[in-house]
């Protein structure tokens, strides 16, 4: 008995005697730290995991973890519009690394230059640089970027497809080619949701359409919306959208990956946060539960987006978010996130064996393949321009009419300052 | 006399903090947003702590109303007035018959009230996820005659494509006279038993010849757009009128069940001596007696399918052409695309419709009141 406490005396001086560094290390930071993001459901563990870090190093801080949900952010940017104006900025909030963010908070100078804290860090050299100009201006470095997304992914279930004698398409003509053989078989050749993701159907059609140069050339203005070139990749979205589920307008996204997942469609086109969703939430093996390919025509290219978070004038608790920032910019916080978000990180020197299959596929072509910025979640325009296209999206769903779309858009640029 | 107006003094004094603040928080703002309305306050820079806002008349106006970017919002005005109409329709017409039926004292009636009135305790984006559920194309009321043995409905109650009563922006303006000629012509017609020559002079000759002059030159009047540009009642908003009628009918029932007990017993064994059938009671005597009850019931379920938000956000989105509303569209304009500006201008249109309704009823108040 007597062995017994005196064995557990030792055991708990040994913890102390471990865990007293670890306690000295820890910062005496206090008070709150409130989070703002849409990361809610699927994508909730992740924040969760990288709030768990930031609690290790910060025992004394309260975080506050401010989700609202919605896809793409629609909801939460409304509510973090409203917040600001009131005067009443979180501490530190998601936004879409690009335009997104510049075009709104930077431009109305309502964010703090973080090149110091980039300095300081050594995140200058260990963030690739092109992914530096697009987060930062003249004037600074903007946003701390946590993860990359590929938005210009097919997916599909490797098994149903054999079932149904078809290819994973590489081109659209192949996927009409497709296409026909599956309605045949009753099956919805391309699944898709609600408005947004239309928008994400549409970039990666008018990347295939248009070509990454033409891509680039349409956001610095140098070439015009209604010029033939956009048309006809209105044309061809208004051809891929006749082999579309009749009722997307009230599916989320992961309704239309349940599709294919269930074997009533055989395709969607959706970022690859749609693998996080697959391999986490549907516990499926990457490669043998579902298959991707680029979505087709744009092999070679990768049109991304990144999640960044931002440090905002005025933020009640700045010491407390910078702590955050470190965190999310850290190797360790970037690993233990990404591989749960589904994302790979923005990092050069990830630790790539913590990613399943597709994370590896995806980090070889950021690291080779020609990048684009993506419209739909934010780096290419700005929200002026993208609340904008949502209206022009919904009116081209039902008139279908590629002229006047294009020409819609380009009166939208002008207005936008594109 | 000292004593009245020390009386004033006082009654001044105690309404004028409500004055104060009604001015300030109603009219204040309103004035606000009439003015926001009229700057182009958006874009790049529109968050600054202190953006650049410049005046610029009327232009956010003609561009919703002619502007190639206003398609989305002339749809959702369309959307209002066909959902507007049916929503009256719906829950004034299925309200009263419920209130007839439960004023025939059945057993239970207490319970039976309870629940219609019930739908009304719900918010409206509860309601909004139950008949989304309801209504999803392979869920719900489409798989319901499969219990009966019958093949399960394909409509698409919330994401159809098709519309019906389709017409062309273009013709707006002309469609607006004849609308106006149309109305003229009725209230002619139903004035000339009152007052012959009056009705003849101010109503029908003008309709008449308003619409006489629409129909042979309607070309003079300017197209509205510079492009077709089709609007009609689009099907999936359906769904959507079924579920408000849903929640409100349970609240014109409440309205006239209230009317109806409040007509007295006498009267009503008055007109059964005289031989009134049931229908004819209600027909001659309970029904336009309860006038009031009426149009208090559509002046509020008009407002209320104007301000439509939750509902139609919950049922189908914020992003879905084929059931938008001004009201959201109002929204995403303002905070996700930045334009306040814009923004501004649609509440102001929504305003403008409320007061429509609002104003005439207030006025015709007024004078009832000035007569006695």
């Amino acid at each position: 008995m007597k062995k017994a406490f005196a064995k557990m005396l030792i055991v708990f001086a040994a913890a102390l005697l471990i865990g007293a560094p670890q306690a000295a290390q820890a910062s005496d930071l206090k008070g709150d730290l409130e989070i703002f993001s849409w990361w809610a459901g699927d994508e909730g563990p992740a924040l969760a995991a990288l709030i768990d870090i930031y609690k290790k190093q910060n025992p004394g801080v309260n975080v506050i973890n401010a989700t609202v949900t919605g896809g793409s952010g629609v909801n939460a940017k409304a509510v973090l519009k409203t917040r600001m104006l009131g005067g009443e900025p979180p501490d530190s909030f998601q936004v879409h690394a690009g335009q997104e963010l510049i075009g709104t908070w930077v431009k109305a100078d309502r964010m703090e230059d973080l090149t110091p804290l980039f300095k300081e860090q050594g995140w200058m050299d260990v963030f690739p640089e092109g992914l530096i100009k697009l987060i930062g201006t003249e004037n600074g470095i903007w946003s701390v970027p946590v993860n990359i997304h590929r938005s210009n992914v097919m997916w599909y279930v490797p098994a149903n497809l054999a079932k149904w004698g078809v290819e994973a398409p590489k081109t659209w003509d192949e996927f009409f080619a497709a296409a026909e053989k599956l309605k045949a078989q009753g099956v919805v050749p391309l699944a898709m949701a609600q408005n947004w993701t239309a928008n994400h159907l549409w970039e990666s059609i008018a990347l295939a359409s248009m070509g990454p140069d033409n891509w680039d050339a349409l956001w610095a203005g140098k070439l015009s919306f209604d010029s033939p070139e956009v048309v006809k990749a209105w044309e061809l979205f208004g051809k891929v959208l006749q082999y579309t589920n009749s009722d997307a307008s009230s599916l989320s996204w992961q309704q239309a990956t349940d599709m294919v997942l269930d074997g009533r469609a055989a395709f969607n086109i959706m970022g690859d946060w749609a693998a996080g969703y697959m391999t986490t939430t549907k516990k499926l093996m990457p490669g043998k539960g579902y298959g991707w390919v680029p979505s087709p025509g744009t092999s070679g290219e990768f049109m991304f987006l990144a999640d960044s978070f931002g440090l905002p004038k005025g933020a009640p608790h700045r010491d407390n978010a910078i702590a955050w920032l470190k965190v999310l910019g850290s190797s360790e916080g970037s690993d233990t996130f990404n591989p749960l978000k589904g994302s790979i990180s923005a990092r050069k020197d990830s630790d790539l064996s913590k990613y399943n299959d597709y994370l590896k596929s995806a980090a070889k072509d950021w690291a080779g393949d020609r990048v684009v910025g993506s419209l739909a979640h934010g780096v290419a325009a700005n929200e002026t321009f993208m609340g904008g296209f949502a209206s022009i999206m919904e009116m081209f769903l039902k008139s279908k009419n590629p002229q006047a779309a294009s020409k819609a858009c380009a009166q939208l640029a002008k207005k936008a300052g594109i | 006399m000292r004593e009245a107006s020390r009386d004033k003094w006082k009654a001044f004094l105690t309404l004028l903090p409500s004055m104060i603040l009604i001015g300030v928080f109603v009219y204040g703002f309103i004035g606000n947003t009439i003015w926001t309305s009229m700057t182009d306050w958006g874009g790049v820079g529109s968050l600054a702590l202190d953006p650049q806002k410049n005046f610029v008349g009327l232009e956010n106006y003609v561009d919703l109303f002619t502007g190639f970017l206003g398609g989305g919002f002339r749809q959702d005005l369309v959307n209002a007035v066909y959902y507007s109409v049916m929503l009256l329709a719906g829950a004034v017409g299925l309200g009263m018959f419920i209130a007839i039926l439960l004023d025939q004292k059945p057993k239970g009636e207490d319970v039976l009230r309870t629940i219609f009135l019930y739908p009304m305790s719900l918010s409206f984006i509860v309601s909004g996820t139950i008949w989304r559920w309801l209504l999803a194309p392979q869920g719900g009321v489409n798989v319901l005659p499969k219990y009966f043995g019958f093949e399960p409905l394909t409509f698409k109650w919330l994401s159809s494509q098709s519309a019906v009563l389709v017409f062309n922006w273009q013709d707006i303006l002309r469609i607006l006279v004849s609308f106006v000629a149309f109305a003229l012509i009725l209230t002619g017609i139903y004035m000339l038993r009152k007052d012959q020559s009056k009705a003849i002079k101010r109503l029908l000759v003008p309709g008449i010849a308003l619409g006489a002059f629409v129909w042979l030159f309607g070309d003079i009047i300017p197209d509205a757009l510079f492009m077709e540009e089709e609007h009609g009642f689009n099907l999936a908003t359906l769904g959507i009128i079924m579920a408000t009628i849903w929640q409100y009918s349970g609240y014109t029932m409440a309205l006239y069940l209230a009317g109806f007990n409040g007509i007295s017993q006498d009267l009503r064994d008055a007109a059964m001596l005289d031989g009134a059938s049931q229908a004819g009671y209600y027909r001659h005597v309970a029904i336009p007696m309860l006038k009031p009850i009426t149009i208090s019931a559509v002046i509020i379920l008009s407002h209320i399918s104007l301000k439509m938000f939750d509902l139609i956000f919950a049922m189908t989105g914020p992003d879905n052409a084929a059931t938008g509303h001004p009201a959201l569209t109002m929204y995403l304009t303002t905070f996700r695309a930045n334009d306040f500006a814009k923004g501004a201008a649609i509440a102001i249109v929504l305003f403008l419709i409320a007061a429509m309704f609002i104003v005439p009823y207030l006025i015709g108040q007024y004078r009832q009141r000035g007569r006695h």
